[in-house]
């Protein structure tokens, strides 16, 4: 069991090195988010500015908008993930043979990738915010605490959904528009463009209906401090309960999967 | 006019079958149609949430952000029609395949354009029509020759516009170790910026989405000449008549940057 668990942390820390040398992708990366962050600040800065807007201020607003905008490395909503890659390629054999767990493996890569590029992208993005328009950050401790969790729940949520996605790799040739149509649906649902605050009640019921405002908007809001107490845990609450579905079902696709799979050559 | 034809013919046998391959998976098809579809509607209902909230942002209301919204995107549809697989040339690069391109008695940028033809991309296209004609008809518009005239005009520098700035992105892709994400901002970031109100950006984006990146000429402004509202500072309504010259600032950069590009390529090896 010792040995079982170190494997995972071995291949978590193994995706934290690897995307540690492709520092220049991760600058890339951080200026396109400060690019789409400033225009996305413009334009929610002046509709707070305009009425009243989900009870954001100035300065909650910006603290949504360059939070949300420095997570966005770390929760990678593109959609991809390796393992359609290796469906596509046969390579998903070897991965079930393995005496590791296939997804629990995949898991604790993606959260070691997804750890390291909080370095070069989310901190510089919530500096960005903090210099040009400055941020409302809570100042006790608690919501900090809440927040790392609520976002290592929100990486873990987005890893496990577009995993489960990728597994349709085992039935459709190609993937590409099921991981597009994944991909516009679950950044909106998720609050990165418009906080899920701001949308009309029956969009905000069906947003809060998917996991994809605990991926993101929920991350956000604990560790910005717009939820607070009690409020708070019962968020992250309801992310543990998505952890626990997408897992579920992306274990139950795996294992279909696995039946159907035919391997060409040997 | 048989000799043209004979010039463009392997251009087009090569799009015919880049067509006639993606019809034959029927089910990858459709559902490229609907996640092509999906990313315009997710976009719209962006900006529309937004609108839904205050009524008037950056001082353009919801009828003259559908104008803005629709040209800008129809544009941008058309140009990704047409340039939007240069994303690929990190790809090609890497895998030392884009060495063919240069073997070939046709010019590169020529069959890398040509070289695929997303029949998917037809559906955002479409829809960004759909927008637009909901501005149209909404917009309280004084049709007349002058309005139609700024019309055609936007929409064929739009395109111009928005392929120019995917041949720039493709031509840096020489230079940069995996830069998709990079040129990403203004790609796609240019077609984000494009459909929203210029007047709300501080300077250095209106500068820089304005006159560098002009997107601003792709939607914007033309709405605001469109409708006989002002512009902000910095960028008057009466500029929507010069897309050409943006259009034309646009490719200056594209060709400078794409011959840098190409001739700076060193070959996959082998």
């Amino acid at each position: 069991m010792q040995g079982r668990r170190n494997v995972y942390w071995q291949l978590a820390r193994a995706g934290f090195r690897r995307e540690s040398h492709y520092l220049l992708a991760a600058f890339a990366g951080l200026l396109t988010n400060v690019v789409f962050g400033f225009i996305k600040a413009a334009i929610l800065l002046a509709a707070v500015g305009s009425g009243n807007v989900g009870g954001y201020t100035t300065a909650s607003m910006s603290a949504y908008v360059w939070v949300s905008q420095g997570l966005l490395g770390a929760i990678q909503l593109s959609g991809l993930a390796e393992i359609g890659d290796r469906i596509r390629t046969g390579d998903v054999a070897v991965d079930f043979i393995r005496p590791v767990d296939m997804q629990a493996a995949h898991l604790a890569t993606d959260m070691g990738r997804g750890t390291f590029s909080l370095i070069p992208r989310g901190v510089p993005s919530v500096l960005v915010g903090a210099i040009t328009v400055g941020l409302a950050l809570p100042t006790s401790v608690m919501p900090y605490l809440l927040g790392v969790l609520s976002i290592a729940l929100g990486v873990a949520i987005s890893f496990l959904g577009r995993f489960a996605l990728n597994l349709a790799g085992f039935w459709i040739v190609e993937t590409r528009g099921l991981r597009v149509l994944y991909m516009v649906v679950s950044t909106f649902l998720a609050g990165l463009f418009v906080p899920v605050g701001l949308f009309p009640s029956w969009l905000a019921r069906i947003a809060l209906a998917t996991p994809f405002p605990s991926i993101l908007q929920t991350p956000v809001d604990v560790i910005t401090g717009r939820v607070t107490g009690i409020a708070a845990v019962e968020v992250v609450g309801r992310q543990l309960f998505w952890v626990a579905v997408t897992c579920l079902v992306g274990r139950a696709v795996a294992l279909a999967g696995r039946r159907k799979l035919e391997i060409q050559g040997g | 006019m048989s000799r043209t034809r004979r010039r463009f013919d392997p251009y087009l046998a090569v799009i015919s079958s880049r067509i006639r391959a993606q019809r034959s998976y029927p089910v990858s098809f459709r559902l490229d149609m609907l996640g092509a579809l999906a990313v315009g509607v997710t976009e719209f209902a962006e900006v529309w949430v937004i609108f839904a909230k205050v009524g008037v942002l950056g001082g353009l209301n919801f009828h003259a952000i559908l104008l803005v919204f629709g040209l800008s995107n129809l544009a941008f549809s058309s140009a990704d029609m047409v340039a939007g697989h240069l994303d690929r040339i990190p790809e090609y690069i890497r895998q030392g395949t884009l060495d063919v391109f240069y073997l070939r008695p046709q010019s590169v940028l020529a069959q890398l354009m040509t070289s695929d033809f997303e029949l998917r991309r037809v559906a955002r296209i479409a829809f960004s029509g759909v927008i637009l004609s909901f501005g149209f008809a909404l917009g309280g518009i004084h049709w007349n020759v002058r309005v139609v005239a700024l019309v055609v005009l936007t929409y064929a520098c739009g395109v111009a516009i928005f392929a120019g700035i995917f041949v720039c992105a493709g031509s840096l892709q020489f230079f940069l170790i995996n830069g998709a994400e990079l040129t990403n901002s203004f790609t796609y970031g240019g077609s984000y910026a494009a459909s929203q109100p210029a007047s709300l950006f501080p300077n250095p984006l209106k500068l820089f989405f304005g006159y560098l990146a002009p997107v601003v000429f792709t939607g914007y402004l033309p709405t605001l000449a469109i409708l006989r509202l002002p512009g902000p500072a910095g960028l008057p309504s009466w500029l929507a008549w010069c897309s050409p010259l943006a259009a034309a600032w646009v490719w200056i950069l594209a060709s400078g940057l794409w011959r840098l590009g190409i001739r700076h390529y060193q070959g996959g090896g082998g």
